[in-house]
């Protein structure tokens, strides 16, 4: 069994009063919680602390926890003194309840199972009295906007907890495969009915959430339903009008450019968006781009010099009318 | 390794959820939704119904509950910051789409 130094973890010493350990937890907690905290580990962190804190904050186990001793490194490999499990009470079916060997026991987990206090999911005497719901799972799931067009199934990879007729638990490998209907927009939620946890004794099965995070694409920007598409012009196509194809996800179509067609300037793409899940769809805005040749042929630059001697377009007129200071 | 086939729901704000399913699924009580209705962090959609949409903050707020042992006053106050982040990150990614790269 590894050691875990859990006033360490919480930065307090070894004599903090309980006012002082539930203080040094709120104020980490408030920093790794992972729901407030945009730190990558932070969940980790988070984990740690909170199994931290349980023992600690309970004079039971704050005290068979102290027994142990204090002389270990953290993660150092060690054996709780002889007899200390005696001394306290450990849930039936729980690796610390009689002849058990700590080999293989997670220090978060013997002290969970410690006093018989009902973990989520609970131990073997409770779990025997009372329905418990089983627990709930959140996912992050990707998907290419392609999909979230049409709709797709995904697996999802999930060890889920199991317990044994003991009340003993260990985590099982589970694929589920969701179908995700059409529709989904970046930041939308999805729920599986009971396909989180299985409930125990009659209590209803736990739920899967999908949090959908869309992929980022090469051309279109989704807004909502709606996407945006960069759609760059030559400046004759603007200035003359053309007719250009453009993509869509569901294939090429062919779009009128007005004639004087600024750049910035949005053209609706009417129904040619994001599939909505109620029926219908977005639409698809492109936005204008004027873009010159990099590199000019002799007779493009003559032509170009021709119109700069014609042309009375001032791009810069409204700097004079604007600022009569000048 | 098992396998399970699910069907997908949407909790979006186009779908109402009733306050029993709701508390069946956030983590709150019906008694302590009212609570949130009573300080103004939930806003009932028509009798007892509520945006499918609050169920991702509510969830949230419950873990914080749970794991920061905060009081109901306070976590009215935390689904009300929730809900705003999510609807200013929501309104943040419309508007970054619309800008030209």
């Amino acid at each position: 069994m590894k050691y875990k130094d859990y006033y360490a973890i919480l930065g307090v010493e070894r004599g903090a009063g309980a006012d002082e350990i539930k203080k040094a937890y709120r104020k980490l907690a408030q920093k790794y919680h992972p729901d407030v905290s945009k730190d990558p580990k932070g969940e980790e962190k988070f984990k740690e602390l909170a199994e931290a804190y349980q023992t600690l904050k309970d004079p039971e186990k704050r005290a068979a926890y102290d027994q142990l001793g204090s002389g270990f490194r953290e993660g150092q490999e060690f054996r709780p003194p002889p007899d200390w499990e005696k001394q306290f009470h450990f849930r039936e079916g729980d690796g610390a309840a009689g002849g058990f060997s700590f080999d293989d026991l997670d220090l978060g987990d013997l002290f969970e199972s410690l006093s018989g206090r009902a973990r989520r999911g609970g131990g073997a005497r409770s779990r025997a009295a009372m329905p418990i719901p089983g627990e709930d799972y959140e996912v992050t799931v990707h998907l290419p906007l392609e999909d979230a067009h049409r709709g797709t199934q995904v697996d999802l990879a999930l060890e889920m907890p199991e317990y044994d007729a003991q009340g003993g638990v260990r985590r099982v490998p589970k694929t589920i495969k969701a179908r995700i209907p059409k529709g989904a927009t970046d930041g939308q939620r999805l729920r599986l009915r009971g396909q989180g946890g299985k409930g125990v004794n009659g209590g209803r099965d736990g739920d899967l959430y999908l949090n959908i995070v869309l992929d980022p694409h090469p051309l279109f920007r989704p807004s909502g339903h709606d996407l945006y598409l960069d759609l760059p012009l030559a400046p004759w196509e603007a200035a003359l009008g053309a007719t250009v194809e453009v993509p869509t996800l569901d294939g090429r179509v062919s779009l009128k450019i007005p004639p004087n067609t600024t750049a910035g300037r949005k053209l609706r793409l009417a129904r040619k968006g994001l599939a909505k899940p109620g029926g219908g769809e977005g639409d698809l805005y492109a936005i204008v781009q004027i873009v010159n040749p990099t590199v000019l042929t002799e007779r493009e630059r003559e032509l170009f010099e021709e119109l700069a001697k014609q042309s009375r377009f001032d791009p810069r007129g409204h700097f004079t009318e604007k600022f009569h200071g000048d | 390794m098992a396998t399970e086939h699910s069907e997908a729901f949407w909790l979006h704000a186009e779908q109402t959820i009733s306050i029993e399913e709701l508390a069946a699924v956030s983590g709150f009580s019906v008694a302590e939704i009212a609570e949130l209705v009573e300080y103004g962090a939930l806003i009932p959609e028509g009798e007892a119904l509520f945006n499918a949409q609050c169920v991702g903050c509510l969830r949230k707020a419950a873990r914080l509950r749970a794991d920061l042992e905060l009081e109901m006053h306070a976590l009215a106050l935390v689904v009300t910051f929730l809900e705003r982040i999510d609807a200013l990150e929501s309104e943040l990614r419309k508007l970054s789409a619309r800008l030209p790269r």
